[in-house]
């Protein structure tokens, strides 16, 4: 670990004191617009020759998808992250001098968006689903119980680096309420016994499954990367569709419903007047 | 007669390998588009507007509309980008579709890309659903082995790139002007309109954006002809769409349907209320729509009849909550949601939504005063059509409506926590069998 990321991560340590205290204020929540962040550190470190030779051959790929290059910025910032965990101030330099972007464009940009990382995240990021739907079936108590399990809270992670617990918005799998995200696979369904086994088998280094999802969970470096754009040649693991999604499929099987045909003409060609 | 169901985008979701082109073109997959291909693009652009296909991302504007609003070709580039960002609190109809069956939108994303004459597209697809991500990429990958995507698509001449590109978690992206200023590497938030994305879209160029299953129900428009889509659905909410279902139901999920169904069906076929347990309120389209109560039962589920009756039919999301369900703890969460997502850009919304906050939560606790709720409307007041963009509209809906059906739940925010008169483990799935009383 570099000299600036242990500084960082005492600094998060800090952090993370100051929110605890600042959360003991009866009726105070964790879920505001008044996020308290670590800024983005200028590193004086920058990569190392072979890693920044890849850097830079990746992001050429990437800026080569887009017809104006600033378009890349994003996978960027996820190809940052998939290097050094989180975004960086030598990440922000980087992505800066690909795109001839000032450091300050970049950093405007990495911090409007919470899937980028201030600090160094976990490993695995845990982030229980806390929007109204999830809450109420059960999300804020799997929250809770699985916050005093870890002993950590919003937006921070455990000491041996494995886990950042987060609370997440609503991640489009209502459906399967509680929903519980690991590194952005789903785990539907969740219950707060369930919810602490999945943490305790990830800090134990066993390979976990999602519901719907790859064979196993990778790790946030490894789908940073995909999430940058980079296949990992795991699109054909893991369900088409869960249970809930084919509730209606179900319904209509059993009853003999199907979708009308298409009205009869002639020819096929002659379908479209 | 009481509405069928009419599984089209779903049909073969059951299939254990329902994602690959294989599947798909064994499902008469890319049929359509040679159909297409063999018709004059304009045709394409009259054909979806005679469909009366309206956006099913939430606004509900005709589809075909939206193509014929291009500006005639000046020789320069034309964008489709496919808003991916399904987000809206309640929704996941477009996730599920992108990863059970993603070619219906590479599909109806070439269909589209033909008929509006551009050769570079674009899914915006929300950062936080890896996997679907990955379903993406390699449907792409297929497409182009297979000659539908590239240079000279099946020799007709045409050139089509499609790129998908990944979020990093930001509600407002689903906005579609937002989503434009994301995906060109910016900060997310939305463009004073006009100029319309038609006519300055990505790039400043003429661009198309449209949702997800707005494209993936091309395929099956073209194939089997508009009339069959109008054969379906009301008269003004034409053809089928997804109905997802979650909350206090037996069985929650997507029920693919015409437009018009009514929650009393859609109950009867998921196996109703969970058992022991009555319908309190929901939402019938996300929680940007105002909730409906018991009362509203019957009520088509088109777009005018949910309008009619004073909300809106957004995505189709049924967030159904039972009696065990603080309505104030609801909206509170809901507040929170939209202060955290607002995007800063406004002062009615980056204010208005943190002032909200505040009294919701003081509601919550139980510690409310008197003229909280009065506070409250006057607050969603001066946000509702003053701010820049839709986000600041929706923060209002779940309040105004929730104080019009459940006020007396407000009014007790002001003397008693809502956990004491809810306890919140009643509601959860889970913790029914310590609870039975």
């Amino acid at each position: 670990m570099s000299q600036h990321e242990q500084e960082d991560m005492r600094s998060q340590l800090d952090e993370a004191t100051e929110r605890r205290v600042h959360h003991s204020v009866p009726g105070h929540s964790d879920h505001g617009p008044l996020h308290h962040h670590t800024p983005l550190h200028p590193s004086d470190e920058g990569y190392p020759a072979e890693v920044l030779a890849k850097m830079q051959a990746d992001a050429a790929d990437l800026i080569s998808r887009y017809p104006q290059k600033r378009s890349a910025l994003l996978p960027l910032l996820h190809l940052v992250q998939s290097i050094d965990g989180y975004i960086t101030g030598r990440g922000v330099q980087f992505c800066a001098e690909q795109l001839d972007l000032s450091t300050a464009e970049v950093s405007g940009v990495a911090t409007f968006y919470t899937q980028y990382k201030r600090h160094p995240n976990g490993e695995y990021t845990v982030g229980v689903c806390t929007n109204t739907l999830c809450a109420v079936m059960g999300g804020d108590q799997i929250f809770d119980e699985v916050s005093d399990h870890l002993g950590i809270g919003h937006d921070e992670t455990t000491e041996d680096g494995s886990i950042t617990l987060e609370r997440v918005e609503c991640n489009a799998a209502c459906d399967y309420a509680p929903v519980v995200m690991v590194n952005w696979e789903f785990f539907d369904d969740q219950t707060p016994d369930s919810t602490k086994k999945l943490v305790d088998d990830l800090r134990d280094g066993k390979d976990v499954v999602p519901t719907r999802g790859a064979s196993k969970v990778c790790s946030f470096k490894q789908v940073s990367r995909v999430l940058a754009g980079f296949t990992d040649g795991r699109a054909d693991e893991g369900v088409g569709a869960g249970p809930a999604s084919l509730e209606g499929v179900k319904v209509a099987a059993k009853n003999g419903w199907t979708a009308p045909a298409a009205p009869t003409t002639s020819d096929d060609e002659g379908a479209e007047k | 007669m009481s509405t069928e169901l009419t599984p089209i985008l779903s049909k073969f979701w059951d299939h254990p390998q329902s994602w690959t082109l294989e599947t798909y073109e064994a499902n008469d997959g890319y049929k359509a588009l040679r159909k297409a291909l063999d018709q004059p693009a304009a045709d394409l652009v009259d054909m979806a507007k005679g469909s009366g296909l309206r956006g099913r991302g939430g606004a509900g504007f005709p589809t075909g509309l939206k193509w014929g609003f291009l500006p005639p070709p000046d020789g320069g580039p034309r964008y489709l980008v496919i808003n991916a960002d399904e987000s809206e609190p309640g929704t996941c109809k477009d996730v599920p579709l992108m990863m059970a069956a993603p070619h219906f939108l590479i599909e109806g994303m070439i269909i589209t890309s033909y008929a509006i004459g551009c050769e570079h597209a674009f899914i915006y697809v929300r950062g936080e659903v890896v996997h679907v991500y990955r379903r993406l990429m390699k449907a792409v990958e297929e497409a182009y082995a297979a000659g539908y995507l590239g240079k000279d698509i099946m020799g007709t001449g045409l050139n089509l790139d499609i790129t998908v590109h990944s979020g990093a978690g930001a509600y407002i992206c689903g906005e579609e002007t937002a989503l434009l200023d994301s995906l060109e590497g910016r900060r997310g938030q939305p463009r004073l309109k006009p100029p319309f994305p038609a006519v300055a879209g990505l790039y400043a160029r003429p661009t198309v954006v449209n949702n997800v299953e707005s494209i993936a129900s091309v395929p099956p428009i073209v194939l089997n002809g508009k009339d069959w889509f109008t054969g379906m659905g009301t008269e003004k909410s034409q053809g089928f769409g997804f109905f997802s279902l979650s909350g206090h139901v037996t069985r929650p999920g997507q029920y693919e349907a015409p437009l018009g169904i009514t929650l009393r069906e859609l109950l009867d076929m998921a196996g109703g209320i969970r058992e022991g347990h009555q319908l309190k309120f929901w939402t019938p389209g996300g929680s940007s729509t105002p909730i409906f109560t018991d009362e509203h039962l019957d009520v088509p589920l088109d777009f005018d009849s949910v309008a009619a009756a004073g909300s809106m039919l957004g995505t189709r999301a049924l967030q159904i909550f039972d009696e065990t369900t603080s309505v104030v703890r609801a909206v509170s969460r809901w507040t929170d949601f939209y202060a955290h997502e607002s995007c800063g850009k406004c002062t009615p919304c980056r204010e208005g939504t943190f002032w909200l906050k505040q009294i919701m939560e003081r509601l919550e606790a139980g510690r409310g005063s008197q003229d909280d709720i009065d506070k409250l409307v006057d607050i969603c007041d001066n946000i509702l059509g003053r701010s820049f963009c839709a986000l600041g509209d929706g923060a209002t809906s779940p309040i105004t409506s929730a104080v019009q059906y459940f006020r007396e739940e407000f009014e007790a925010g002001m003397h008693t926590p809502a956990s004491e008169l809810f306890p919140p483990q009643r509601s959860t799935l889970f913790a029914k069998e310590t609870l039975s009383a």
